[in-house]
């Protein structure tokens, strides 16, 4: 096992290159002159041109890259060319808002959808499992950001019940913290239900034709612990994966939500820096989201071991 | 079965417990100081003034420093910092005297010198500032509030371009700061304006903290524009970073934020349908939207293809398109700005018809081959979108053949720097929009510079227009300096430099119930507002 994660996590270094040299490359050979944005709309020609000399994009494409990657190796990601701050500070400021509406998104999509495929599995074909199925099309369909502006307008404008926008750390108080965390995670979270119920009720509907279950229940166990003890453990393979690719694509895919409620996070902080084209800032949070999603890969592995003891690395 | 029900059952009632928590707590406990919430139209991400000409930076920059002179909702030039001045007989020599008591935000007084060292690093990079220190021979401190400057010939616009109203403004900091190289960002922000900028609460992308600064001397006159006493009324200011306008519009509506700089033209009529929200149009000057064309290439390298495009092109029908409703622009023919001191309709009057008649003999007569325009087409501002649509269309009508090409505003601004053929990753003509107060004259308007390799996107080149031009600049008359710059309207449309295609206003929303007081001016000012409640 330990040589399995050494052996996985050396093979995330080459990954890492690769990723670096693409979106290196990839940045400075699509259109967008960061000199251009940072100097302003009134800026003349010359001092647009004083500005790229001193970021250093005049110089010849392997000699940034050279020096780009000595820093690199060194820890350190850079600067951000507008905030005159470090990348990584910019990168921390920016984490915590998206891990809290990340985590509180998947506690609610995993408390909902779980319990929703069993049952959808166990009363197939019924009215129940027909909500949950209509319910999951209407999850995938519904765009996000309509979805968001509907609970804004309804529980925060109309009813007053939850802030219309903005993010409180939890270091301010639990309350404050949970308060505005409410609508964006139950708006985001739609998805991840529609998405997890239906594989959550696929998954289960394979397990129950099979013949430990069907002896299970001849043995006569209740109908409780034939679903939990050996339909749902066995189909949980499928629904973990699933679920870790969910939070994978939640870490970087939250920037919709993020704009709608207004929280400062990882998401927010790529969109601003593809638009002001701030290469260092890209360049170091696609990175960290390409570790993010290596580690998540990892740890999905890493769990089939614990829920199917077959598995063994 | 009944197990499922049961399960159902719970999660029924947890989902509708949560709304009743919710609600018991939404109350939040009193502030004990004034803290005005306010939504920017852009997020805060350089923080010196001189090296960009962002106009979230200078809006930064009016809150934390100060200047020697000031524009008044008159446009009059008035002292600000500056307690008295006087310019000696022959016009060559200026002496400027600083008010008493005068402060940085780090406690220390404010000297001659510290304004000597502002100045030159504001004239290292501003297009008027350059203009100003050629014609300066020396500045020098006689004291430590008096300061000289010495001219080599007399010069006009010595007080208006230290009281420019905006990008560039020449805002005053600590010498230590000033000194920093002009290309080099400035990394401690001191002034000695009415706010202080609280950097350990900066967070880029979420809030900007100012905290009012106790030591200000405001002048004695009452608050006027960019002029007069600078009285911060309130405690604290948040310019909270809101990028989506829907979420800015509810927030406000909610009274989760008091002022919205720049709500979008089309959400307006849902602000104006909240009783508590109020429009107000703190720039009565407004704006303006400028078609500019590129000298260097074919077809606009061409006078009569440029006066067949002016020909085309008329006002209305782009105002319409973008803003709407009429309450909220104005077809103008003055070029440097309707109600301004040199607001003429001499030549300009050619941007209120369309006369594709015109057009197409001029195009005729110029040998005009089908040339394409590449028509840069901005797609993600609202205040633009929709520019480029009618331009092309006025053109076609006009005879002109025109491609239009989209894409997003920052690769439009990158790509105008361009100064290859069109086929090459250059351009033919793109519509952008100026805030009035950067164009109300000939020398800080940058679409009359035609100085060749010098002069801005476009790269007009014409040695009458710079013969005018510094006419005007060096002119210390005033009735001859507004000759000149009817003078410099009539050429610019001669020659073709640009087409100015309609004035329009951006009105500021802020809430009726909780913010009094806010004025007028070329930018956002948050001193003389006071605000209700915590």
């Amino acid at each position: 096992m330990t040589a399995f994660i050494a052996r996985r996590l050396l093979a995330t270094i080459p990954v890492l290159v690769m990723v670096a040299l693409f979106v290196f490359l990839m940045l400075r050979l699509t259109p967008g002159d960061p000199a251009s944005i940072i100097a302003g709309d009134n800026a003349s020609p010359a001092q647009i041109d004083d500005i790229r000399e001193r970021l250093g994009l005049n110089a010849p494409l392997p000699t940034q890259l050279w020096i780009w990657s000595g820093k690199l190796l060194q820890g350190d990601l850079g600067e951000s060319f507008f905030f005159k701050k470090k990348v990584t500070e910019l990168i921390q400021q920016r984490i915590e808002p998206t891990l809290a509406l990340a985590t509180a998104t998947m506690i609610i999509t995993l408390v909902v959808a779980i319990p929703l495929g069993v049952l959808a599995a166990y009363r197939q074909g019924g009215w129940l499992d027909r909500i949950v199925m209509g319910f999951s099309v209407a999850g995938f369909s519904v765009p996000v950001f309509v979805l968001g502006y509907l609970l804004i307008y309804v529980f925060a404008v109309e009813l007053k019940w939850f802030p219309v926008q903005g993010y409180r750390s939890f270091t301010d108080g639990f309350w404050p913290f949970l308060h505005r965390l409410i609508l964006p995670s139950l708006t985001l979270s739609v998805i991840y239900i529609a998405l997890i119920a239906r594989i959550t009720r696929a998954s289960v509907i394979d397990i129950l034709g099979e013949d430990y279950i069907r002896t299970a229940k001849a043995k006569g166990l209740t109908n409780r612990t034939v679903l939990i003890r050996h339909a749902l453990r066995n189909a949980a393979v499928p629904i973990v994966t699933i679920v870790g690719i969910g939070v994978a694509l939640l870490i970087g895919g939250v920037v919709v939500t993020e704009s709608v409620y207004n929280i400062p996070g990882l998401g927010r902080l790529t969109v601003d820096a593809v638009l002001g084209r701030d290469f260092p800032t890209i360049q170091a949070v696609i990175l960290v989201f390409s570790f993010v999603y290596v580690l998540i890969n990892l740890l999905i592995d890493l769990s089939y071991t614990l829920l199917d003891p077959r598995i063994r690395y | 079965m009944t197990w499922g029900r049961s399960i159902a059952r719970r999660l029924m009632v947890a989902a509708a417990a949560v709304p009743l928590i919710a609600g018991l707590a939404t109350a939040t406990p009193a502030a004990a100081e004034t803290t005005l919430r306010v939504v920017m139209h852009s997020d805060l991400k350089i923080v010196d003034p001189i090296w960009t000409t962002a106009y979230i930076t200078r809006n930064h920059g009016y809150m934390i420093y100060d200047t020697l002179f000031a524009m008044d909702e008159k446009l009059n030039v008035t002292p600000q910092m500056i307690d008295s001045w006087k310019v000696s007989d022959d016009k060559l020599t200026y002496t400027f005297t600083l008010r008493d008591g005068l402060m940085w935000h780090d406690g220390k007084p404010v000297t001659a010198e510290d304004c000597i060292a502002s100045i030159k690093r504001w004239g290292a990079k501003d297009s008027m500032g350059q203009k100003l220190l050629s014609f300066v021979t020396e500045m020098k401190a006689a004291d430590d509030k008096t300061f000289t400057m010495k001219l080599k010939s007399p010069y006009g616009l010595v007080l208006l371009s230290l009281a420019k109203p905006s990008s560039n403004v020449p805002f005053m900091m600590p010498k230590r700061i000033a000194e920093t190289p002009p290309g080099d960002q400035i990394s401690e922000y001191v002034g000695s304006g009415p706010f202080m900028f609280k950097q350990d609460e900066w967070k880029p992308g979420d809030k900007t903290v100012y905290l009012k600064f106790k030591d200000y001397k405001p002048r004695s006159e009452p608050a006027s524009w960019a002029a007069g006493g600078k009285v911060a009324k309130v405690d604290r200011v948040e310019w909270i970073s809101m990028p989506d306008h829907q979420t800015a519009v509810n927030a406000l509506v909610a009274g989760e934020i008091d002022i919205q700089e720049a709500p979008p033209h089309d959400l307006l009529p849902i602000l104006q349908g909240s009783s508590d929200v109020l429009l107000h149009n703190n720039n009565p000057l407004g704006n303006q939207y400028m078609f500019r064309m590129n000298w260097l290439h074919p077809p606009f390298n061409n006078q009569k293809v440029r006066q067949a495009a002016i020909a085309a092109l008329a006002q209305e029908p782009f105002l319409q398109a973008v803003i709407g409703n009429p309450e909220y622009y104005k077809v103008c023919a003055a070029m440097f700005v309707c109600d301004t001191p040199f607001a003429f309709t001499e030549g300009g009057d050619k941007l209120l018809k369309s006369d594709f008649e015109k057009s197409k003999a001029l195009l005729k007569e110029a040998g005009y081959d089908g040339t394409p325009v590449t028509l840069m087409h901005s797609t993600d501002l609202q205040v633009l979108t929709n520019l480029a649509p009618v331009a092309a269309d006025l053109l076609r009508k006009g005879g002109f053949t025109v491609d239009v090409q989209s894409m997003d505003w920052q690769t439009l601004v990158s790509r105008r720097s361009k100064k290859e053929a069109p086929a090459e990753g250059g351009w033919n003509a793109f519509l952008t929009s100026w805030v009035a107060a950067d164009i109300l004259n000939p020398i800080s308007a940058a679409g009359y510079n035609t100085d060749c390799e010098k002069s801005w996107f476009g790269w007009p080149c014409d040695e009458p227009m710079e013969k005018l031009r510094n006419d005007f600049a060096t002119e210390t008359d005033e009735a001859k300096q507004k000759n000149l710059a009817k003078q410099i309207q009539v050429r610019a449309m001669e020659i073709g430099t640009h087409a100015h295609v309609g004035q329009w206003y951006q009105p500021t929303a802020l809430r009726s119930d909780k913010v009094e007081g806010m004025l007028n001016g070329p930018a956002p000012f948050f001193w003389n507002i006071t605000k209700k409640g915590g």
